[in-house]
């Protein structure tokens, strides 16, 4: 196989991922307009390229540590989707057996060790995550993944200044979707310059097309072999806009001065038809696409069967796992 | 027994630990510094190396959370904070994420961290350097808070915290630093969640946590010679705190007690009361007696500090009170 073929492959398991991650979040949309999921669901639909693009470059052991808006970078980890659906649906089966929801979302298997929904409060966990593979020689690379609005915490710059002090092997990743629940990045910043901030606390900073999931790939392949090499960590502010409202499947068009304007321009650049756009120039048939479509849809729903038919969890469990009961040594 | 010095007994549990186990690390702020942490960690950077003794930049956020997720992969840190007022900075990753990982994800992922804070106040320091703010942490489900008062139960509890699975807060009072007492050389462990009887008594339980605890020893002394016969418990965990130990000595005693060297409305001596009023009303003789800080900041002028902060005078009052 030479490297074109190679990157052929690779860009059509991205494509597939990032239909995965918009069928999923579609049926969770509709599912919580009918009433059926009541769990807080933030969705990422518009911005799959950046889950798909930055996980591609990972090791299964690398960790992953997200927000409130993770179904994606759960998914792309590697997470399993039925134990996902389940934890939306509130279910034993799910992945934190019905204490999480769509915020709360874990595979330590997987090397998804948490995401929840406190702003920036895994980007410090994930430095933690470095300093750990740091201290113990393994080489293993730590990705904290957040938004435009975690920028504005203490939290980011703390640990962009401690990532950078220590040399960790950490990969702050920056969805940049222009939005902080309703406020747009102009009215919470002068500067349109988040990615200045890689600079300013010294480590290496790129500005990413995150709707275009081979330069995100491209781009967290690099910053991942620089951390792996003991270079120190980088931050990648990835471009890229909020289809849907800051939670649940409504639009929010009230929200900027031009939110309608804005959502006609990205739609135009969705991650999703792009890619579709150059594997149909590399010659993969429309059959092609619609089969492995299909197989997707097929996927979903399977998970959404599993979660409706699992069992709520016991309500004799309520206290349980306040304290693990294992000792550390 | 050799005798070591409360705060020379932090520092032996610390090199012990480091050179038994190489997941354990320290980072914080002056860990190298003795002017922040006294001889409690005096030269530990020397033996055990600048990779494993880290000290941070004042970045509270950060500092914490990175303890934190070093703890969940596998490592077994000990985040230090001279000051606890300051540690308040990182009140997100120690509440909101240590605290609740466990929970939140049914058992799966686990917080091995040892969060060390300092109560480090008198000498005309002021309200932002001097504040226990314990019962803040013994109020949030998934942490564990100890607070020894000798320097064997400094060293035991710094054992236990490092080997429990849960985020240990450990809190010291550097009032306690040059006291003295007898610590076995070897590492051993003092148990998480369990008193210890100083001085049996017939007449009064008198409950004390930290600090108190000393002063509560010259208080018992006191009292005696009026012929009074107190019963002294130093509390040492606050979370969880020995139920066991205290109903059974208000038992027997049928009055109580309850010294913090904090703030009296929503602390540790009030849950002790709430707790044993509720519980075991029955045994008691007579109203229970607190012995805390008034309501309001430390002052600066040492007048002041020396109206607010509270000892074995007032402990001596209260236990001829709940006796009258």
């Amino acid at each position: 196989m030479n490297a074109s073929d190679d990157r052929g492959t690779i860009e059509q398991a991205l494509w597939r991922m990032m239909v995965l991650i918009r069928v999923v979040e579609e049926r969770i949309g509709e599912l919580v307009s009918v009433g059926e999921i009541h769990t807080p669901c933030h969705l990422s639909i518009g911005q799959e390229a950046i889950p798909a693009g930055v996980c591609a470059a990972l090791r299964p052991d690398d960790s992953l540590w997200g927000g409130h808006r993770s179904h994606g970078h759960y998914l792309a980890k590697g997470g399993n989707l039925r134990a996902m659906m389940a934890e939306i649906f509130g279910k034993a089966t799910g992945c934190a057996r019905g204490r999480g929801g769509s915020m709360h979302l874990v595979d330590p298997a997987q090397g998804i060790f948490g995401t929840v929904p406190l702003v920036a409060a895994t980007i410090p966990l994930a430095v933690g995550a470095g300093l750990s593979s740091k201290l113990r020689g393994t080489q293993q690379v730590s990705v904290a993944f957040f938004g435009d609005g975690a920028t504005d915490e203490g939290h980011f710059h703390e640990s962009l200044t401690l990532a950078a002090l220590y040399q960790l092997p950490v990969l702050f990743v920056c969805e940049n979707n222009l939005y902080s629940t309703h406020l747009t990045l102009k009215e919470r910043r002068v500067k349109d310059n988040i990615v200045e901030s890689a600079d300013l606390h010294g480590l290496s900073g790129e500005r990413v097309d995150g709707n275009d999931v081979m330069a995100v790939q491209s781009a967290a392949q690099q910053a991942v072999q620089r951390a792996r090499a003991g270079n120190g960590p980088t931050l990648l502010e990835c471009r890229t806009y909020r289809w849907r409202g800051h939670v649940g499947p409504a639009a929010d068009l009230e929200v900027g001065e031009d939110r309608r304007r804005e959502l006609d321009e990205w739609r135009q650049r969705d991650p999703i038809a792009r890619c579709r756009e150059r594997l149909r120039a590399q010659g993969l048939s429309s059959e092609r696409f619609e089969s492995l479509e299909a197989a997707v849809r097929d996927e979903v729903e399977e998970a959404v069967s599993f979660a409706r038919q699992s069992p709520a969890p016991d309500d004799s469990e309520l206290l349980h796992h306040v304290y693990v009961s294992r000792r550390g040594v | 027994m050799r005798r070591l010095s409360y705060a020379r007994a932090i520092r032996e549990a610390h090199a012990q630990l480091l050179a038994q186990d190489p997941r354990v690390f320290l980072i914080g702020q002056g860990v190298r510094n003795p002017w922040y942490a006294g001889t409690s960690l005096q030269d530990l950077d020397k033996e055990f190396g600048r990779e494993r003794v880290i000290d941070s930049p004042v970045s509270e956020n950060a500092t914490t959370g990175a303890a934190i997720g070093a703890a969940i992969t596998g490592m077994r840190p000990i985040l230090f904070h001279p000051r606890m007022d300051f540690m308040l900075l990182a009140a997100d990753p120690i509440m909101n994420q240590a605290a609740n990982w466990s929970y939140l994800f049914a058992g799966q992922v686990s917080v091995p961290v040892v969060i060390r804070a300092v109560i480090n106040r008198g000498g005309e320091q002021g309200a932002q350097h001097s504040q226990a703010v314990q019962a803040l942490f013994a109020h949030v489900p998934g942490l564990k808070v100890v607070m020894p008062a000798t320097p064997y139960d400094a060293k035991g509890l710094l054992v236990s915290a490092v080997r429990d699975g849960n985020p240990v807060l450990y809190i010291d009072d550097r009032w306690l630093y040059e006291s003295e007492g007898e610590v076995p050389e070897a590492l051993y462990e003092v148990p998480i969640g369990s008193a210890a009887v100083r001085r049996s008594g017939r007449n009064v339980t008198l409950v004390a946590t930290s600090y108190m605890a000393s002063e509560a020893a010259k208080a018992v002394e006191v009292l005696a010679g009026r012929g009074i016969d107190v019963e002294l418990i130093d509390l040492r965990s606050i979370k969880p705190w020995d139920r066991n130990l205290v109903y059974s000595s208000v038992g027997k005693t049928g009055r109580l007690v309850i010294a913090d060297a904090a703030w009296v409305s929503g602390g540790i001596a009030a849950e002790i009361a709430a707790s044993v009023a509720g519980d075991i009303f029955h045994a008691l003789k007579a109203p229970i007696a607190r012995v805390c800080l008034p309501d309001a900041p430390a002052p600066t002028s040492a007048v002041l500090e020396q109206a607010y902060y509270v000892g074995a005078e007032e402990m001596v009052s209260a236990v001829e009170k709940v006796l009258l």
